[in-house]
């Protein structure tokens, strides 16, 4: 479904510098000879810190920029050549742009949309309906988008991009800015659409628990160099990524120490929160929540995912590990020297 | 081409969604459909002061002049009408938004052509139309089927002479953003050049206008032919007679510039 091959994409930028503000021209590398493929079918997250690359690489896979070097196939066509035939047998939706139109309601721009991909209206009908349904549209199909809420919009968004039945769905941050229940629903839906529509999925996010239910694969970006790429299970033992289950107690205790698999405790308003973090390969959230619940009454319990951040640091700072996992886990040696 | 045919239903529901929006405000758009009538009337003005000074120009009676001033006023009209919108493509580029036209598979000029389609641009075309009646009702010109042809033929080849002017000088923005006034330079000044007998410029501003930019097909040539002069410069008479084959030659060099252009767009960054 895609196939990218050193793909690299740089921008001259001018700056201002030193006290007479000469101007400076330089080369900004946003994306470096990133290398990966996606079959049809597969859902991936590519996921980095801001600035990494994410979307560059989605701009140069759905035909907007011109790689500076590289090769890029979506559907086996050149993105940027054959942009017209591209467009139609993909989606792409950006959290940060819209393609709707802002003075109509939504199900006005949906008709539009029919006639830009000149879809059949029976075919069309069908999907808006089931979109209606799944993302719950019915209360504001008739609101212009300007007076959409971002969640409503966003669902909005992903209807307009699914309406010609696309065979590669790409999100960019499709989640930024919504609250906790559009997100949940969104991620949802995204899951129904690659399981049983089978549906390829592309997203990038820098939040990881985007990436926990929806993808099985992810690709970690950081100044345009894929650092890592596989699973997101095997991706959490690799580099010993701990999540963290927050649990609130009834009532004050002593650190919860000596409980298996927990590496670090950390404790608020004086123990009645505490933080555990500890590492998915040794034990589960529901069995450290059973031993905890024997020392002391629960309250309440969420687990964290680690920060993105924290995921690139650790690709970093694994260096020589790398050379046991040949293939998928390779990072480029130049970057495990860098910082 | 097949691509610019194949897009022309759905141009027609994009600029059908626009211009429902604009009659709703039907008073505003009364109003501006008299401004655009008022601006194409100040170059109507300036030529009917002159010539109360003067009895010809460059060689040309008020007449001539006239017959000149409303093809080119039509032709700049009829473009200004169909790709006038092309002069938000700066604030599509600095704002990034380009990019969503480009996810569509639609082409890039029909795109940003239906983007702000303004039917309040009629009204340059309605005065260019007027003064166009009232000169050729006036004058006995020989009517022949190549005339009447010809007078046909005229507007639709300025039509596209400008609009792939308009398209060539806003490519730049792909490269310099802030290009703006040059596009607008280039336009307008086009447009001042093309309303006037060749006759009037002097030097290399009047070979560039007349055949870099290619102003003197879009009305002095063909009106040459429709009054019956040779050409006081003297051009050939074929060459007054091409300007369809250097409208197809203008629209074939813009395309090929804006294809260009697209492939430098770098959208913003994040
Ligand atoms: N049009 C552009 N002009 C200049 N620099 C850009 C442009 N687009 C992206 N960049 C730069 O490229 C880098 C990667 O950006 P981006 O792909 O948007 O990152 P991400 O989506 O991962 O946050 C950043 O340093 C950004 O400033
Ligand atoms: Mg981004």
């Amino acid at each position: 479904m895609i196939e990218a091959t050193e793909l690299s994409r740089s921008f001259r930028v001018t700056r201002k510098s030193g006290r007479r503000l000469r101007r400076i021209r330089e080369e900004v590398v946003a994306v470096r000879s990133v290398s990966f493929t996606v079959e049809a079918g597969e859902a991936v997250g590519y996921i980095g810190p801001n600035g990494a690359g994410k979307s560059t690489t989605i701009k140069m896979l759905t035909g907007i920029l011109v790689p500076t070097s590289g090769r890029v196939r979506v559907c086996g066509l050149d993105p940027s050549r054959q942009r017209i035939d591209l467009a139609r047998r993909i989606g792409v939706v950006f959290g940060q742009r819209s393609q709707l139109w802002w003075d109509l309601p939504l199900a006005e721009s949906f008709q539009l949309l029919r006639h830009i991909y000149r879809t059949p209206p029976s075919d069309h009908a069908e999907r808006l309906e089931e979109c209606t349904e799944l993302l719950g549209l019915k209360g504001f199909l008739t609101t212009p988008v300007r007076q959409l809420s971002l969640g409503q919009r966003m669902r909005g968004e992903v209807t307009a991009a699914l309406l010609h039945a696309p065979e590669l769905l790409v999100l960019d941050e499709p989640t930024i800015g919504l609250d906790l229940e559009s997100k949940q629903r969104l991620r949802e839906f995204l899951a129904e659409l690659n399981t049983r529509r089978r549906t390829t999925l592309v997203l990038t996010t820098h939040a990881l628990d985007d990436i926990e239910r929806l993808c099985r694969r992810m690709l970690v970006i950081d100044r345009g160099r894929v650092l890592a790429d596989g699973p997101l299970e095997r991706l959490r033992v690799e580099v010993g990524l701990e999540r963290t289950l927050v649990v609130d107690l009834e009532r004050p205790t002593a650190p919860l120490r000596g409980l298996a698999g927990v590496v670090e405790v950390r404790t608020e308003t004086d123990g009645r929160r505490q933080r555990l973090s500890f590492q998915a390969d040794r034990t589960t959230a529901a069995a450290l929540i059973t031993a905890v619940a024997r020392q002391a009454p629960i309250h309440d319990v969420s687990v964290v995912e680690p920060e993105i951040d924290d995921v690139v640091r650790r690709l970093y700072a694994r260096g020589p590990t790398t050379a046991e996992h040949p293939g998928r886990f390779d990072a480029p040696n130049d970057v495990l020297r860098a910082p | 081409m097949a691509d610019a045919v194949t897009s022309f239903g759905t141009y027609r529901h994009l600029v059908a969604a626009q211009v429902r929006g604009q009659l709703s405000y039907r008073s505003s758009f009364v109003l501006n459909c008299f401004g655009q009538m008022l601006a194409q009337c100040t170059d109507l003005v300036v030529i009917l002061v002159l010539f109360s000074r003067v009895a010809s120009l460059g060689g040309f009676g008020v007449r001539d002049v006239l017959l000149i001033y409303s093809l080119a006023g039509l032709s700049f009209g009829l473009a200004d009408l169909v790709v006038g919108s092309i002069d938000q493509l700066p604030t599509f580029i600095r704002t990034g938004e380009f990019d969503v036209v480009l996810l569509r598979p639609l082409g890039t000029l029909a795109q940003l052509a239906a983007s702000d389609f303004q039917l309040r641009r009629l009204g340059r075309v309605i005065t260019a139309l007027g003064v166009l009646g009232y000169v050729l009702s006036t004058s006995d010109l020989d009517w022949t089927v190549a005339r009447v042809a010809l007078l046909v033929v005229t507007p639709l080849a300025g039509m596209v002479i400008f609009s792939s002017i308009f398209v060539a000088a806003s490519s730049v923005c792909f490269w310099f953003i802030d290009s703006r006034e040059l596009a607008n330079t280039v336009t307008y000044g086009g447009s001042y050049f093309t309303s006037y007998p060749i006759t009037v410029f002097t030097g290399w501003l009047r070979t560039f206008l007349a055949y870099v930019v290619p102003g003197a097909f879009v009305a002095y040539y063909p009106a040459l032919v429709l009054i019956g002069r040779a050409d006081p410069l003297g051009a050939p008479t074929w060459l007054c007679s091409v300007s369809p084959v250097v409208a197809l030659l203008s629209a074939l060099g813009a395309a090929t510039v804006w294809r260009r252009a697209v492939r430098h767009y770098r959208g913003t960054g994040s």
